[in-house]
This record gives structure tokens, sequence and C-alpha cells, in this order.
């Protein structure tokens, strides 16, 4: 008998089935990962599990879990259950916790709801879970609040809160999607680590995630488990045309094609660029340091880096959305300065951003026409309306969208549509320069391969410069000619694709290469490159800001800032960069 | 909101062509005729009051001037702190603190001693109740607003705006104001009951409607003078005020739904 058997699993709201007679089993010990696209039923199934959906939710089927029905069950009922024999992780460990008891109290409550340890008892076992999970001096944060903590620390709290009861299967459902690669690479390491002989049941859209480490696949697609099979097996002769659909689109940093250089003029110079904030304690935060950076014409500068790498603040500053407190920006031979507001008509046109979340880039209230006919309402304001709708058909029919969305509102589209009617929005103007700040990283990777084609178009139809803002080097790896990779507001390395995908030359390079996860199962994961995690910019680490995550690093590191240095192809900052070898 | 809008629309007609309707005016007494209970005889429907005009058209006439007041202090309210919230916190920075300084010191003003004063130094007049309570309303709105503005500001569409050039200008009445509609028409549909109450409490103290204008407040303040013997001189107008004053309630949750287009499928 396996642990979990799921027969005809139907979830509806209303006529609407969300998850339509779903059936897999999950034996004891197993690991088993569950795939698709965003709205493909993946967490429906997983909640409904436990009973988690909302009231309005009709389900039908059976769930048994150690021959016992869960489904429909009461509460009390499913109590016995929830943590105790079924553990699961959520997605946003800052919602999932609650934000003003401390750590030590959440942890704590669940052994006393169980009756599983009570007073001093309880208070031991709660450190020692938060040991396991990797939390340093745990006496300390069990008297932390969730916002001390770091994201990937919050994460492993969330852990902790699901292995503390010692449950018989554990549900992740996209545990590391809100947490940068390095980060994702330890908590998948940390799960593999505790999971002994627990079940693991693995939500993720990511098939690099689960290529390494889950035994079997089930594939979802629009509430229907289209393929189920050992994790090799899938991959090596997918049978579903979703599936292969799916493993065509997943891109991989560790092999394929890399763009060869574009040879041209530089039309954007940016010289020893500097962003600083005070923060919400009034604390000066050093968000880029002195970054210089060039680009060139047609050319598509990838910049890479963790969250908190200073990527963004340094392309807002460029676009005087925000101020830049030294350094200075060229562009076309004059200099870029003060606020957009105040920048010439020309220079505000030919340089456009394109946002990560397309929801929220566009304007709720507006349609479609309206959003993408807005920048030549205020540049062209001789044009008549007639030749302006003319011009918004024609802009959305190149994003490949067509009439029928000019009366639509963002809601109504899905995230690629949205993402297609920002890039419009951003491409209407003709812009020399168009800045994507994660463009893809929101939206399910059939699509992804539409949205990246369609920048590669723009670029060779009318010799656009793009700089694209990714922390998927799998995604840079396929549309990048240079990558510049920053590290806590420092650029680390300066290097052309070939050569920095060929042989990264910095520490902090290889550690993103490395912990990229593979979409092939016959390739092991990596175990995670780093430790910790980025520091707070507020305080920098002295001489190299890298030195206490390198695994190289000497004396010299913490006392003498690294400049950038021409080695090889690549412009490096690294002290050491001659002498470690990072081939391989 | 069919409901509640029904109800009030029916009561708005009735106000209007309600005293048509009537043989009587509501200003002729006839003291043969006072406090007669309400019902069919002499077509006296809410009955007559102390001076035996009747009720039922001082009522309607009641209703007029309440909604009246109500509805444009709330327009007054709405266009002045949508306007001024929405520029004060979008500008931000020093202009925002300049202006909600000023906001607060209008809130350290003791409101009756406001509106006495008015009254002391203006004739007694009827715009200036509309003066008074959309000169209080205002401020809430331009709060809340500015609230909302500060959140809204920060979001991309706004920074996607100001890179296409958007004049300010058009950012604030183009981008932002449209996306603070819903909790706008929620505000306005709790200050319309809030002007209703502010009025007719005025009336009650006897510095709003004067005699033999009235308003909803008017005939209850009249009716509490009655109260014993003739006690619909108090439940009937008490009772359209409650009426009304609950139609704008439910009214304003239907309106939030309404104006969220994300709910349109």
């Amino acid at each position: 008998m396996s642990l979990l058997e799921v027969n005809d699993l139907t979830v509806q709201y209303g006529n609407n089935a969300v998850v339509d007679t779903v059936s897999f089993t999950v034996d004891r010990g197993e690991s088993v990962g569950i795939v698709g696209e965003s709205g493909s039923g993946k967490t429906q199934t997983a909640l409904s599990l436990l009973g988690l959906l909302p009231r309005n939710a009709k389900m039908t089927g059976s769930v048994r879990f150690d021959g016992e029905e869960l489904l429909n069950r009461g509460e009390n009922h499913l109590d016995g259950f929830r943590a105790q024999r079924i553990g699961i992780i959520f997605q946003s460990p800052m919602q999932a916790l609650n934000p003003y008891l401390r750590i030590g109290k959440q942890l704590r409550q669940i052994l006393l709801q169980h009756k599983i340890a009570t007073g001093n008892d309880a208070d031991a076992k709660v450190n020692q879970m938060l040991d396991r999970v990797g939390l340093p001096d745990p006496e300390r944060q069990f008297l932390a609040f969730p916002h001390e903590l770091s994201g990937g620390m919050r994460q492993r709290v969330m852990i902790a809160s699901a292995l503390i009861c010692a449950p018989d299967l554990l549900i992740a459902d996209e545990p590391t999607t809100a947490l940068d690669v390095t980060v994702q690479a330890q908590i998948l390491d940390l799960l593999e680590e505790l999971r002994d002989d627990m079940a693991l049941l693995l939500i993720t859209h990511d098939l690099g995630i689960v290529a390494g480490r889950c035994e079997r696949l089930l594939v979802f697609q629009a509430g229907k488990l289209v393929e189920a099979g050992a994790t090799v097996a899938v991959f090596a002769s997918p049978r579903n045309e979703h599936t292969k659909r799916l493993l065509a689109a997943a891109l991989r940093a560790d092999r394929g094609e890399v763009l060869a250089p574009a040879d041209a003029k530089t039309v954007l110079g940016v010289e020893g660029a500097t962003v600083s904030y005070r923060d919400s304690h009034n604390a000066r935060l050093q968000a880029v340091v002195g970054v210089d950076l060039s680009l060139r014409e047609a050319e598509t500068l990838a910049i890479v880096g963790e969250s908190g790498s200073g990527k963004s603040s340094l392309v807002r500053a460029i676009l005087g959305l925000i101020p830049m407190q030294g350094g200075r920006v060229v562009y076309a031979g004059e200099p870029l300065e003060g606020p957009v507001e105040l920048r010439a008509a020309a220079q505000r046109r030919d340089l456009q951003l394109v946002f990560q979340d397309p929801v929220s880039a566009l304007n709720p209230q507006m349609r479609v026409q309206t959003i993408v006919g807005e920048p030549l309402l205020v540049h062209e304001s001789t044009m008549t309306a007639e030749s302006r709708k003319d011009q918004v058909i024609t802009m959305l029919q190149k994003v490949g969208l067509d009439e029928s969305y000019l009366r639509s509102y963002p809601h109504q589209l899905s995230g690629g549509q949205a993402q297609r009617v920002a890039i419009a929005r951003a491409l209407i103007l003709k812009p020399k320069i168009l800045i994507c700040d994660e463009a893809v990283a929101a939206i399910d990777s059939a699509v992804r391969e539409q949205i990246l084609d369609l920048l590669r178009m723009a670029q060779h139809e009318s010799g656009l410069s793009i700089i694209f803002i990714s922390h998927d080097l799998a995604v840079v790896r396929s549309i990048s000619h240079r990558v510049a990779v920053m590290y806590l507001g420092r650029l680390v390395e300066v290097a052309n694709s070939e050569n920095l995908f060929a042989l990264p030359r910095h520490p902090y390079t290889k550690a993103l290469l490395d912990a990229s996860p593979v979409p092939d199962p016959l390739v092991a994961p990596v175990a995670a490159p780093l430790k910790g995690e980025i520091p707070s910019s507020v305080s920098p680490p002295s001489g190299c800001v890298f030195h206490p995550r390198c695994q190289y690093a000497e004396n010299i590191c913490s006392e003498r800032r690294p400049e950038l240095r021409q080695i090889g192809g690549a412009r490096v900052a690294c002290h050491r960069a001659e002498e470690i070898d990072l081939s391989s | 909101m069919k409901r509640s809008g029904g109800i009030l629309l029916f009561v708005l007609v009735l106000a209007i062509i309600g005293p048509w309707l009537s043989p009587h005016d509501y200003l002729s007494t006839n003291f043969d005729d006072m406090l007669r209970s309400p019902g069919l005889s002499g077509l006296h429907l809410f009955g007559t009051d102390d001076l035996g005009r009747d009720l039922f058209v001082r009522t309607m006439l009641g209703i007029r001037v309440t909604l009246l007041v109500a509805v444009v202090a709330s327009l007054v309210s709405l266009v002045i702190g949508v306007t001024y919230g929405a520029v004060a916190g979008y500008v931000g920075g020093r202009v925002d603190a300049v202006m909600m300084r000023f906001v607060d010191t209008l809130y350290a003003l003791p409101f009756i001693f406001f509106v006495i004063l008015l009254m002391v130094a203006f004739e007694r007049n009827f715009l200036l109740i509309f003066v008074a309570i959309g000169a209080i309303n205002w401020l809430d709105m331009a709060r809340i607003v500015r609230g909302q503005t500060l959140s809204l500001r920060e979001r991309e569409f706004v920074s996607a705006a100001r890179l296409m050039g958007v004049s300010t200008a058009r950012i604030i009445f183009r981008h932002i104001t449209p996306n603070l509609l819903g909790i706008v028409v929620v505000y306005v549909t709790l200050t319309i009951p809030q002007a209703i109450l502010v009025e007719s409490f005025l009336s009650f103290l006897g510095l709003g409607v004067q005699e033999p204008q009235t308003s909803l407040g008017a005939l209850v303040d009249a009716g509490v003078n009655q109260m014993e013997g003739a006690s619909w001189m108090l439940l009937i107008p008490a009772a359209v005020l409650a009426l009304i004053l609950m139609s704008f309630n439910f009214l304003g949750d239907a309106m939030r739904d309404f104006f969220d287009v994300r709910q349109t499928p």
C-alpha cells in the first residue's frame, strides 16, 4: 500500500474544474515532483490533500493517506494529520509566518497543539529543530520576529515548522521560487539532507529543480495529469506533447550556443555610477558603488546578480527614476542628467523600460489601446486619434496580439499577454535602448521563449540595444552578447558571453553558474556552492565585499578592495583571479 | 445594489413629485386641524404638525433639503479632497508636508464653534451649511486619498508613465485618480450619511435650516417636542432618515464592487 493514494481527485469552483480527475500515488520515502505552468492545478492539488482549500471549492474523488480517507473530512479529523503526518511548506514564508509572533513561539505552538511536547521540553525541541535547519545561533533566533530574518532564513524556519512533528510526507509548494539561486541551492540541499525516509512531494515550475532531486515526475496541464513516470524516463522520452514543449522550453546555463559579441560603437556609457538611499532606519544604504559600464549598438548586455546586488537601482538611476549620487551617464555623446521629468524629450523616448511584473506595470484602470497609445499621445501630440490607433494595432500585431485586445483591461490578460502589451508600449516610440528588468522572470517557460524571440526580433529589425537584467543565467545565456556580474552594488566581472560561460573568472560568477539548476536528470546537482546570504549594503564587508562567502579568500581579500582588471577576455575584480582555477 | 439604489430612487422621486400630488403646501398653517394623526382623512397622509401644516409635504421637503445638502457637501469634499490629497501624495516632499500641516490645522478647529462663528459673521444662509459641512469632510477625504496615493506612486505603472514623459498633471488625473475610485466611492457613500447626520444635528440645535424651510433633522427636532402627544411627528421623519442612511451604506458596498474593473470578467 502506498503512503498517499489520490484517486480521481477533482476540484471545482462552480462549474470550473481546476483539478480534473487526477490520480497518483506517493510511496513511503519516495520523492515525487509535480511540474506544470501557473494555473495548471499543482497548488490546488496540494492544498486539497490537507483540506486547505476555500469553502466554495467542491472536491470529489478520494485521497487516502496511509489507508485513511482525507477528502471532505472534518477539521478535527484533519488536524490529526496536519503537521504530525503531513508537513507543508509554502512559497512565501513571509506570508505563512505570523508577523506578530516570535519564531520560537510559533514553532512551540505546533508542538503544544499536537500535544507532542510541553514547557521546557518543547523549547528544547524547537531549538534543536532550528539548529538542524541551519539557523545560526538558534537560541537568539528563537526570540526573533519573522521580519528580522532574511528570505532564506525564513524559509528555513518554514521547513523547521513543517518537520518539527516528524511527518511521513512533506509537501513543498514552490519552496524556492522567491529565493535567489544560491540560496535556492542551499534550501534544496537542506531538504535533501533532512528528508531521511520521509516522502517528498515537490511542486515547482522549474524542471531544473526536479531533474536532479525527484525520483518520479508528474506533469500537470490545465488541471489534468498528462504524464507520469520516472524522472529519467520522462526527460529522455516524453510521450505527451505538453511535456515535450515544457522540456524544449527549458533553458540551461551549462551548455548551448552563445551569441558572438557585437562589434559596434558604444551608445551608452556609465562612469562611476553611485546610488545610495536612506533605509527605513535612516541608515545610508550603498546600492550601487562606482560602476563603469558601456552598451554597444544592437547589443544585449545582461546584468546578473542576486537580489540586493544593485542591478535594478543601477538601471533606475540611468533612467532618472531615482537620483544618482555620483558618476555620470553619457548617451549618444550627451550627458543624461537629473530626474526623468527634466530630461529632453528626445532622450526620454530613446530609453525605455520593461518591468518584471507586467500586471503591476500596466495601469489596471486603462484599456490596452490607451496603455499602448499613451507614449504617442505624449511625444506625437499632433497625431490624430485615427493614426494613433492604427499604430497601436500595428505594434500589437508585432508583439503577437491582434486588434481584439484593444478594449481589454490588464487583468483580463494572461501574464505573457500582459508582458507583450508592456513591450509594445516600450517599443512604440522606437527607442534606441530597451532595459528589461527581470522581464521574463514571472512568465511561464513556454511563453518566455516567445518573449525572448520578440526581443531578438526587435533587435534584429531596428538595431535596438538591450540591457537585460536577470538572476537566471540560463536565460542570460540564450539572449546576451555580454554579461556584467554584480555583487553588493559592485561589478565583479564583465565579459563576453562566450568567455564568461566557458570560463568564469570570478568565484562569484562561478557560484552563480553552479547554483543554476540544470534540467537534466543525468547531471547530478552540484552541492550549494555558496554559504550564507548577501550581506546588508548598509555595512558592506571590508576589502573585497565578496570575501566572507568566498572559498578562495585570503588575507588580502579582507584588506584591499580589488579593482576591475583586464584578464584574458574579461574584466574581473578579484585579487586571486589569475591563481585560482575555476574551470570544470 | 439594486434594492438600495431602488429605495433611494423611489424616495428621491417621491420627494420631487410628492408635494404636487398633495392638495396641501408646506407653508399653510391650519389651526383647526392641528396634530391630526396619519390617515386618509383630509388627505393628511402623515398627519399634521402642531401648527396644522401637512406633514407629508413637509417630510418631502425635508428629504429634498437633506439630500441636497448631503450630496452637494459630499461633492465639495470629493473634488477638493481628491485633488488636494492626490497632489500632496504624488508631489511629496516639502509640498506634501506644508499641505498636510494645513489640513492638521483645520482639523484642530472645533467644528461647532466654527459653524456658529460662520452663522454669526454672515446671515443665516442655506449655502453656509454646505460650506460648513464640505469644509469639514474634505479633510478626511484628503488624508485618505493622500495615503493611497503614496502607495500608488510606488507602483510600476506610475514609473512607466514617468519614463514615457507623461506630465505630472496627467499622471495624477489619468493614472493615480482612477485607481483611487474604489476607495473614494466607498468613502463618499460614508460621507453622505455623515453629512446628513451633521445637517440634522445642526438643524436639531437650531443652527441649520430655518423655518418655514425644513429638513429631516429639523422635523425630528420638532417631533421630539411633541413626542408624547403626537409620536408620528418624530417617528415618520426619523424612519425616513434611517431608511436613507441605510440605503446609502448598502449602496456604498455595492458601488465599490461595481467600480472595481478587476471584477468584471
